[in-house]
Parts: C-alpha cells; structure tokens; sequence
C-alpha cells in the first residue's frame, strides 16, 4: 500500500476528530490492558518468562543462519519447500507463481502483518488471482481497501454501523432488508459468507507467529479458526514467514506462546494454537497436499546486531499499541502504514525511509509505558531516540523546533550567559502574566492551543538563593 | 548469487560485524537436541485429580463445557444427551479412533454415527485428544488417520473425548507425549482452548468465529483399565 | 559550649549529608518554591544543602530531541558542577532520571566523563525517594486539609521505580486524603518538546487526564514534576475545572499558605 506517513500530523488529527475512533480507542484502554493485569497476576512466574523468552530470541538471532538452515532441512525433511525473499516484490512474484502453478482461482488468507508488509494482496489481484482474508477483521477492512489500525485489532476503528454499511454494499445477494443491528448478526454473516470461500479456495496462505527450528514447524495462533480452515482445506498451503521468526525448540516456541496471548489480549492462551509440519501425509484424511514456506528478508538481516536489533525480538503481540498514550489519541491510521504505535513507529522509518516518516518516532512522550509492557524486553524507547538522533542530524522536521532547541542549548552550555538573559526573561514574562497564567502568548502557540500556560513566579530560584533567601 | 545466498552472506555478514556472540554448531544442536525446558508454571504440577480439577476449572473459564465420564460405555450416551440439549439431530461424524472403535455404538439406535474426516454439513463431531494440559484448559490434538484435522474446526458443535491419564500439568509434557509417539511431527498438532470466538466487531466477545460454536470435553476415567 | 557538645556539633556537621540540588531549569525559572520547598525539606531531614551556581539543565529536552552533542556538553555541566556532593537531589523524577538513567550511556564513549557520569548516576535522586528512602522520612509533619489526587511522573515511575514513597509522605499529612486516579500510570501527554511539536496529540492526552481527575472528586492535583504539572493545570484551567495543581514538595514543606497553585494568583 501506499504510505501516507509523511501526513502523520494531519492523520493525527483526522484520528482525534473521529468520535467513533475515539470511542473504539477509549474502549481499548479499559480492555486489553486491564485483561493483561489480570492474566499477570494468575501467573506468578509471568517476569520469568518474559526474561526465558527475550533470552530464547536473543540466542536465535545471535545464530540466525544456523538455525535458518536447520530450519530449512527440517521442512524439506517433511515433504516441504522453502523460498526465500530478499524483498516484498520477491515474496510476491514467489507466492504468485505458486498459484500459478496449481492454477488458483481464488486465495483464502489468515492474518498474517508480512502479508501487508509485502502487500501481496494487490498483487494476487492484479494478476488474477483473488484473495480472501478470513480473520473477521481483515475481511471487513480488505472489503473497505483499508490497512490494518491494530495488528490483532485491525478493524477497531469501525463502528458496527460502518460494518454493516459495508457488508450491505459487498453481500448485494443477501436480502436487502436483513437486520444488522448487531455485532452477532455481522459475524454471523461473514461466517456464511467465508464458509464458502474457505471449501472452495484452491490455496490457504497463513503467515507464521513462529518457525521451529528443531522440528521445521510453523506456527499460527488465531482465536476465530480462521487460519486452521484457511491451511487445512485448500489442496496448498503457503506460509509467509520471515527471517527472525525461527525459534530452536519445541519448548522455547512454548515460552513465548505463554507470554504472547496474555500480553496482547489478556487471554491466558489463544484459542487456537496450531503448529504445522509439511503437507498431509499419505494416509492422513485431510489437510493440504502441498506446503511452502517463503522466508521474507526485506531488511533484517541488516538490522541484525545493529542499533535496532532488539526489534527482532518482536512478536507482534500489540501490547505497546495498547499502553501507548499517542496511539489511543490518535488511532493506528494514523501512522501511515501497515504497522502503528511504537512498534511500528520503530519500524517504520527503515521500511519507508526516514525523511518522510521522522514524525513517527518524533511523536513519543517518551513515557516509557511500552517498555515496561513489552513481553519481549524491547527497549522502544531507545530506539525512537536512535531515530531521533539521525532526523537530526539529516535536519528532518521543523526548522523553527531546532532554531530554538539550538538558541535553548547554547544559552544553558554557558550559564553566565543563561543566568542574566533568562533572569530578564521570566521577569518580563511575570509582569505580563499578572493573572497567573496565558491563554496565548506569542511564540507558545504549540502550547497555548490547548491549554493555558501559567507564567513565572518572576525571580529565578538561584538568583533569590543567591541574596540569601530560604 | 541466489536470493537464499544473499539473506545467508547478509545475516553471517552483520553477526560478523556484531557484538553477538554465536554459538558452535556442536553446541546448537546439543541444544536442539536436549530441547530443555525454560521456566515451566507450577500452576499445573500436582496429582492427577488435582490436575483435572484445574483442567475443567481453566476450560470453563473460557467456555469449554465439561463432563466426566466412568468408562467409555457412557461416551454414546454422553453424545445423544448433548446433542439433545442443543436440539441437534442426532447424528454426528467420529474421529476413526481406536479408542471410539471400543464405543458400542449400536446400543443407541437413536444416534447416526458416521467416522472420517468432517464436511461442511457435519453439525457435530467427536475426536479423540492425545493430551489435556491442565494449566489452562487446552487441549492437544493431532492430525493422522485416526484423527483428522477437519473434525476440530468444521462442525458447529466439537465434542473431545479425553482420557484422564493424558492429562498433565504443561505443554512441555504433552510434547514428551509426541516425542514418544514418533520421531517425527505430525502434519498439524492443535492446541485447542475453549471454542472460537472472536471480538473484531467493537471488541464485543462472541463466540463461535469461523471454528466450533461450542467445544465439549467427555473427560473419561480410564485408571480402572489401565 | 562544653568540650562535649563542641564534639557532638562537630560530629553531627560531619555527619550531616551534603546534597547538591539539582533544581532543574523550570523549578528555577518558573516556580522557584518548589526549590525552596525542596531545600527546606532537606535541611529539615539533615542535610546541608548546596546550589551550584553553574547549573542550568540537564540537556534532556536536547537528548529527547537526538541533539546528542549539545545533550552531552549540557551532561558534562551537570557532572563537574555536582560531583563533589554527597548525594545529587532533584524535585522531578524526569530529571532525575536523565541523570541517573541516560547519562552513563550518553557519555560511554567520552573516555574522560564515562567513570565520573557513572559516578554522578549512583548518588543522584528524586525528591520523594531521597526523603523517604535515604533520609529514612516518614512523616514530614505537615498539615493540609483536602482531598487530592496524584499524577506519576512517567521517568519517576518507571525509569526510577518511584510510587510508594510519595504515597507515603501523603498518608502522613495531617488532614490529606489521598484519590487515586483511573489508570493512574497513564502518561499527562507532556513529554517536554513533545507537547508543543504535537500540540494536538498532547492536547487530547492531557484532556483525557484531566478528566479522569474531575472524576476523583479531588480539590488539588499533586506531583513530583513539575512540567507534567503545568501541562495538566493549563489544561484544568482551560476547561474551566476547579481542581487546583501543586507540586508535593509545597505540601510536605507546608508552603501551601505562601505560594498560590500553579497558574493562579493569589487572590
């Protein structure tokens, strides 16, 4: 899709002025994040398992090749095939072809981020090949050309209205009059639509929460059933995967499923945890008779051991979206592309460039929130700063911002200077702000737009301490 | 140079140019190989009573419903109530278990059993869980002849016969189950925790997404057997 | 004075901790009771209190906004004006954690300044925590009839793992009862530079904490920071809302009587 990034301030405000958003997203605070509270306080052994699983990905990616290779074996091993994607246009001619060649008429999808990183939908499309996305959110969001707001969430900006307006216009063979007054009628219609999408679709493509190293499996977790229907029906299964996703064991991917459902949705595990290795076996009754893996680099191996590293350990959980103060002012639109909050606006930048997305990571309070509730320890905040310090330095953003950042620095590097110049300065300020505060001020617009500023007491602390006074 | 050759050179390039310090291969497949347990809740450690107490406790928290049986004369019976109480019809598609092959079915006339995999107008299914794992009420299923894949997502109403000695504390036991079934993964292994259910609408909780509306589990005492 | 208790002062004098405080650049130019406030309470828990005439800022706003060059002379200040105190003390979790957290790693690579941020990091603290935990205060012996509410600061919080020590100066107060707000945790929508590159995301931030305090039923706002406090009182104000903002300090000092709320006069 096409980023609109570099409209973040705009985005921004769209998101604010949108009171349906703003429901969904006063919603999301009392939901996800009170669930997780509760799910870490059944669990006395949750901190364990955060450091077990940041330790687990951290030793995987020290030895990322091996274990890739491993990996690799261990599918061919089990009647599988891997291909290998240095970028989306890659993934996407990859996936085609494989289509292509059992003569796909349509695609039925599980939920997969890679997927809209690589965004192989358009490209299934035009070139005759129609996906289907199955989980209920993505198929109401493809049924509306919109990206994903949340990345387990994605259609918690719509309203049930907007739903429904939605299904009426794309279900024109249902009876026109038909009541879709509710959450359940909606899902109810969606499953009577899908199921038949999911019987008839010649390939399933699911994408991977994890790859098993020692036993060359691929993992999904899904709560609505969608992605088991989705690799379990079609005579193909395709999984989209990419590099950093392999784990070495059995219990490693273990530990991290313990901590990836509690921190994203509260829940203490997904409904449907379900680990494939290879196509069906001869004698098995169901299931597909082809299995493919496309292992997507687009980046990482380059940011492997570098300042954004950490990143990798990233298990798309949504927990930062969630406690993040911008993201729920604002909505995951916002952010321009497929990924939001400070997960996505660390990654971002090194998908789309710097220069038109450096207020991704200039939007943070730098709260810290994210974190602290990262299962996988990653330092977030860090890492926006790393963003930061290169905008700077390639001079991104406001000219007036660094003008008086730069005016501000060099007064406080010389407090001979900053002393006297700053003395004057809040004297002025208190003597016009005689009523304790402004409601506008030249220069503090920025400020003044939504709040009042209260003005100096008028004589600084260290001059007052200074003459003696205590 | 291929695009596997490419991703290959680039990561061993920037781990080269890192501060991480790799492992020896000897040592990565010792540690494949031991597939060592991380942290493991104590939650789920105890006596097997216990261990079931948790089990239905955690599966009905997230609206499984259970039911315990004697012996596996009860599981017909145990399938026609069921069924009745939902107003369903008195048929249903059986996993081509072992375990199911022991169930007389012919005692209940009433019942239209058929066995194999599921299709879309089953409305109801039994298979057969290899384990239960009482920490949270999941149960663990496998494909293979004997328990096709389609019987756990397909019909409305999923009905799991589950042997009370399979069932243990965590995960990590229930791969030791695996493990010692056969060297190999099967094709699909579900984990499976309550019944479907999604909350992308409004994030309202319904149940029954895409997957079962409901998940019965039939927790069968087969100590007097074995 | 006997021989004795000649000995006696010498040794309390030497006993006495010298605090270096660290009054950081909007206590010092916007509300300098704060500073005052805090000196007092630091005397009063013993404590020789110093103010270095060289400080100005700890260079967060630079570091936050990827100026590392000015961050880092900004750092190297605050290092030689404050390193021969015992103990570095600030009114405000932020700064206090730009020192104690970021310094080491903004100044690793300086050769010259790593040992000595490093040594600047391990004796410098937050007001509340300093009281509470290193001075061993429990009840600063005030008095303030009202019912309040408290805003973390998100350094304080959850760089410096402060929360307990301010409530239990609060439950000291004579006459204080202590509203807790809905997720309390939750950021003010400040974050310095943040809130006037992102006017409209920080407004509707602080809009939001604001109403969750008209909802405590609370008559005063309290924190340990103060730019957390001024965005939330311009935003209290500008809704019209009754609730008065304070920093904690001016509670526990008992300066409540000389100094109006934030951005009021007072009358």
């Amino acid at each position: 899709m096409q980023s609109t990034s570099r409209h973040f301030n705009s985005n921004a405000r769209k998101g604010i002025a949108d009171a349906k958003l703003q429901a969904a997203l006063s919603k999301l605070s009392h939901g996800f994040p009170v669930k997780r509270l509760a799910a870490m306080a059944r669990l006395p052994e949750f901190e364990a398992l955060r450091d077990d699983a940041r330790d687990i990905k951290e030793h995987t990616l020290a030895n990322l090749g091996t274990y890739l290779e491993i990996y690799e074996a261990k599918v061919l091993e089990s009647g599988g095939h891997v291909h290998w994607a240095t970028d989306a246009a890659d993934a996407c001619e990859i996936i085609l072809g494989i289509c292509r060649d059992v003569d796909a008429k349509t695609v039925t999808k599980g939920k997969s981020m890679i997927s809209e990183e690589i965004a192989v939908n358009e490209y299934l499309e035009n070139n005759g090949v129609q996906p289907i996305e199955t989980d209920l959110g993505e198929y109401i969001i493809q049924l509306r050309h919109e990206p994903p707001s949340h990345i387990i969430a994605p259609a918690i900006h719509l309203s049930k209205e907007q739903v429904a307006e939605t299904f009426r216009g794309e279900h024109r063979h249902l009876q026109t009059g038909r009541n879709l007054d509710e959450p359940r009628t909606l899902l109810e219609e969606a499953r009577g639509e899908l199921r038949r999408k999911f019987i008839a679709a010649d390939v399933g493509i699911t994408g991977a929460n994890m790859v098993i190293a020692e036993t060359g499996t691929s993992i999904i977790v899904t709560n609505e059933g969608n992605g088991d229907l989705t690799q379990t029906l079609p005579k193909t299964h395709i999984v989209i995967a990419s590099i950093e996703k392999v784990v070495p064991t059995l219990e490693d991917a273990t530990t991290i499923l313990r901590v990836l459902a509690r921190s994203a949705t509260g829940q203490e595990m997904s409904v449907y945890n379900t680990f494939s290795t290879g196509p069906k076996r001869p004698e098995d009754l169901d299931g597909p008779e082809n299995y493919h893996v496309v292992m997507l680099d687009n980046g990482r191996s380059k940011m492997l051991g570098g300042e954004f590293h950490d990143m990798l350990r990233c298990i798309r959980c949504s927990a930062c979206l969630n406690h993040c103060p911008v993201y729920k002012a604002i909505g995951g639109h916002a952010y321009g592309w497929v990924y939001s909050g400070p997960m996505g606006a660390v990654l971002i930048p090194g998908l789309q460039g710097l220069a038109e997305t450096h207020d991704l990571p200039g939007a943070s309070t730098f709260c810290g929130k994210c974190e602290d509730v990262c299962p996988m320890r990653i330092p977030l905040p860090r890492m926006l700063r790393s963003w930061r310090e290169k905008a700077y330095a390639a001079r991104l953003g406001s000219t007036k911002a660094r003008f008086g950042l730069a005016a501000w620095a060099f007064l406080a590097r010389r407090p001979s200077f900053y002393r006297p110049i700053m003395a004057f300065g809040v004297g002025l300020l208190a003597l016009i702000g005689r009523r304790g505060r402004f409601s506008t001020l030249p220069l503090a617009g920025g400020w003044t737009a939504s709040r009042d500023l209260s003005a100096p007491e008028g004589t600084t602390f260290l001059s007052q301490w200074k003459r003696g006074k205590r | 140079m291929g695009p596997r050759e490419l991703i290959l050179g680039n990561i061993a390039k920037s781990l080269k140019e890192s501060a991480l310090s790799p492992s020896s291969r000897q040592e990565i497949e010792t540690r494949l190989s031991a597939h060592a347990n991380n942290t493991v809740p104590r939650r789920g450690q105890g006596e097997n009573e216990a261990q079931t107490a948790l089990f239905i406790a955690e599966a009905e928290r997230v609206n499984a419903t259970t039911e315990r049986l004697d012996g596996l004369e009860q599981v017909g019976e145990a399938v026609l109530r069921y069924l009745a109480s939902h107003n369903l019809p008195g048929s249903v598609k059986v996993a081509p278990h072992p375990l199911l092959e022991n169930v007389d079915w012919s005692k209940h006339p009433t019942l239209d059993v058929a066995r194999g995999r599921a299709e879309d107008s089953d409305q109801a299914s039994l298979s057969v869980a290899r384990a239960g794992v009482a920490e949270t009420g999941t149960l663990v299923l496998h494909s293979g002849p004997e328990c096709p894949t389609t019987l756990n997502f397909l019909p409305d109403n999923h009905i799991v016969l589950l042997p009370q000695s399979q069932l243990v504390g965590a995960y990590e036991e229930a791969w030791e189950m695996l493990r010692g079934d056969s060297n190999a993964m099967p094709r699909t292994v579900n984990w499976v925790t309550g019944p479907s259910r999604s909350a992308d609408i409004e994030q309202t909780l319904l149940l029954g997404a895409h997957g079962p509306r409901r998940l019965h589990i039939l927790i069968i005492n087969d100590k007097k057997t074995t | 004075m006997s021989d004795m208790a000649q000995k006696d002062t010498d040794k309390k004098n030497m006993d006495k901790k010298n605090v270096g405080l660290f009054v950081t650049c909007l206590v010092d130019l916007t509300r300098p009771s704060v500073g005052f406030a805090t000196a007092r309470l630091l005397e009063a828990g013993g404590c020789t209190v110093h103010v270095p005439d060289s400080q100005t800022c700890c260079g967060q706003p630079a570091y936050n906004a990827g100026d590392k060059v000015d961050a880092q002379a900004l750092a190297r200040n605050v290092i030689t004006a404050f390193e021969d105190f015992d103990y570095i003390v600030a009114p405000s979790g932020s700064c206090a954690g730009m020192i104690r957290e970021h310094f080491p790693a903004l100044l690793a690579e300086d050769e010259k300044m790593s040992a000595r941020a490093q040594g600047v990091a391990a004796k410098t603290y937050e007001l509340m925590e300093f009281l509470h935990d290193v001075l061993g205060v429990s009840d600063t012996g005030t008095t303030f009839q009202g019912a309040v509410t408290y805003q973390d600061s998100c350094a304080g919080l959850r760089e410096l793992g402060i929360k307990e020590q301010p409530r239990a100066l609060m439950a000291a107060v004579d006459g204080l009862s202590l509203k807790e707000l809905d997720d309390g945790e939750s950021c003010c929508g400040f974050g310095g530079l943040f809130s006037v590159k992102y006017p409209d995301i920080s407004g509707k931030i602080v809009d939001d904490k604001a109403e969750a305090i008209e909802k405590t039923g609370a008559d005063v706002l309290l924190g340990g920071d103060l730019g957390c406090l001024m965005n939330i009182a311009g935003r209290l104000q500008r809704r019209g809302s009754p609730v008065k903002v304070r920093h904690l300090a001016e509670v526990l000092a008992g300066m409540t009587g000389d100094v109006p709320p934030i951005g009021e006069t007072k009358e």
